[in-house]
């Protein structure tokens, strides 16, 4: 693999929540520019714990975190690697905290450094490239399940990171805003890692799929010998033959 | 929800820059904290009352505002009027109500709720980052806007997780009556709301920190010197002259 197209490299982390068992144990994660990977794995697994701990909002008990060629330690270290990584939270609640949706999604913009009417007008774009003109001074807590949802990726996306870990982003939404979300996903060409339980979506728009399990990732399948997974609803558990 | 539902009223006084918000309410309340006589105090209680009347907010709101502050208002009327010394007035049973401690009691609510109103009036109607960020271009301490800011917002959490698990337990025929099931439901509400509250801001920390948040409150608002500031300005300083002599002076029947 390419030292210098490494964004991300996880060696060896274990995690625990305070006194509980391991969830991640001695896990392993390299992951490159311009990769889509999809991760899977049963609920209570160690997905969100893992992304989680990429942004430093979890310390790992032990391992080595590298993100962009460099080792990331202390809080600070973090501050760069949360400019340039952008996750969407699993719960849409957790993402919004201003009270209207152009503030939130000038929020990110703004501590970046941008000056206020760039930070207006990366967020009037972002909101009207994600379909949501007119959403603006829409109160954020008052939206809809799906609209929280699509207004979370355009808070992410407004800091043009350049990686997205997206935690199920698709999760309760109906067919034509997944439709929205998957399009938005191609056409940005962005390197992602995106968590889902849907087979489906992973293979459309991911390249290869992980699965988590027993605390560590494991590379499941490359995502085009699998031409024929519309066949098969149910996902991956449905058909382990590798 | 309603924490931050009042800034969305376009009034006049919603276009005021906060600056000048923070400051015209410190000093107004300054200015009624230290004085004394009741046609002075009362002055204020009318004038704050009629600016919030410009300001637009709805009147359930501000009296569900002014209720918390009331309710420890009341209180103060219990053992006020009867522990203050002075020429007593009428005795109820053998406890003897003084003049001085009726006035004092008076007063007391007076300046409460002038200050609440002529707070609410300004400081409601301006959203918190905003708020925060006016703080910061105040020079007030860093530490103390990061306090206020983090107070406010989780105030809000909480509020918000109370509604959730209410709504929770509603959904479930919950219907309080005297009995233990009932006592221990609102205990497991309690428990509960430390928890998640604080699990809350715990996430609302995360969701801050992943955009990039470093401690600095940015705004989208523009924060320019209008002619609204310079008129509520000069309005204020004018209020708080007269009210200044009134007390001074005492030009007014100083014997009340
Ligand atoms: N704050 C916490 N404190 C203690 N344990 C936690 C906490 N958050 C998660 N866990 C536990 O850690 C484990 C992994 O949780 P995580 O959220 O990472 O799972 P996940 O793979 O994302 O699951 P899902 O598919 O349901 O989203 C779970 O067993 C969960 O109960
Ligand atoms: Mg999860």
């Amino acid at each position: 693999m390419d030292k210098n197209n490494l964004l991300i490299n996880l060696t060896d982390i274990s995690f625990s929540y305070p006194g509980e068992p391991e969830i991640l144990d001695k896990l392993n994660l390299q992951f490159s520019r311009n990769e889509k990977i999809g991760l899977m794995g049963p609920n209570g697994s160690g997905k969100t714990t893992l992304f989680h701990i990429i942004m430093g909002l979890l310390k790992p008990m032990s391992g080595n975190i590298e993100i962009f060629g460099k080792s990331i330690r202390e809080e600070k270290d973090f501050i760069d690697v949360r400019m340039r990584i952008g996750l969407l939270f699993q719960d849409a609640d957790d993402q919004l905290f201003s009270p209207t949706v152009l503030e939130d999604v000038a929020f990110g913009p703004l501590n970046l450094g941008k000056s206020k009417d760039e930070a207006i007008d990366i967020a009037r774009k972002t909101l009207e490239f994600l379909d949501l003109a007119g959403f603006e001074d829409r109160i954020t807590y008052k939206l809809s399940g799906g609209e929280k949802r699509l207004v979370s990726l355009a808070t992410v996306l407004a800091m043009e990171p350049e990686i997205l870990l997206l935690d199920e982003p698709t999760t309760g939404l109906d067919e034509k805003t997944k439709t929205k979300i998957k399009k938005t996903l191609r056409e940005l060409d962005l390197s992602y890692i995106l968590i889902s339980h849907e087979f489906d979506l992973l293979s459309e728009i991911t390249d290869s799929i992980y699965t988590m399990d027993k605390g560590k990732i494991i590379f499941d399948k490359e995502v085009h010998l699998h031409e024929h997974v519309h066949a098969h609803p149910h996902g991956s558990y449905s058909h382990e033959h590798k | 929800m309603t924490v931050e539902e009042l800034t969305n009223i376009n009034s006049l006084i919603n276009r005021i820059d906060p600056r000048v918000k923070i400051i015209e309410v410190f000093f107004f309340s300054i200015v009624v904290a230290v004085s004394n006589s009741l046609p002075v105090l009362l002055s204020a209680l009318i004038i704050s009352l009629g600016i919030i009347l410009t300001a637009g907010i709805p009147a359930r709101e501000i009296f569900r505002r002014l209720v918390p502050v009331n309710i420890m208002i009341i209180f103060l009327w219990f053992f006020l009027p009867f522990t203050t010394e002075g020429k007593p007035l009428f005795n109820i049973g053998t406890l003897a109500v003084t003049h001085e401690g009726l006035i004092y009691a008076l007063r007391i609510s007076i300046k409460s709720n002038a200050m609440m109103l002529m707070l609410i009036s300004l400081i409601a109607s301006t959203p918190i980052f905003t708020l925060g960020h006016a703080m910061l271009e105040l020079k007030m301490p860093r530490k103390l806007v990061h306090l206020f800011f983090f107070t406010y917002r989780y105030i809000h959490v909480m509020d918000k997780e109370y509604i959730r698990l209410i709504n929770a337990i509603k959904m479930r025929g919950f219907r309080p009556g005297t009995n233990l099931h009932t006592y221990r439901t609102f205990a497991y509400i309690v428990g509960m709301l430390l928890i998640k509250s604080f699990d809350r801001m715990q996430r609302v920390r995360n969701a801050m920190l992943c955009r990039g948040f470093k401690g600095n409150f940015y705004t989208i608002r523009n924060f320019s010197f209008k002619k609204i500031d310079v008129i509520s300005i000069a309005l204020m300083i004018a209020i708080l002259i007269v009210l200044g002599i009134m007390e001074w002076t005492k030009i007014t029947y100083s014997s009340i």
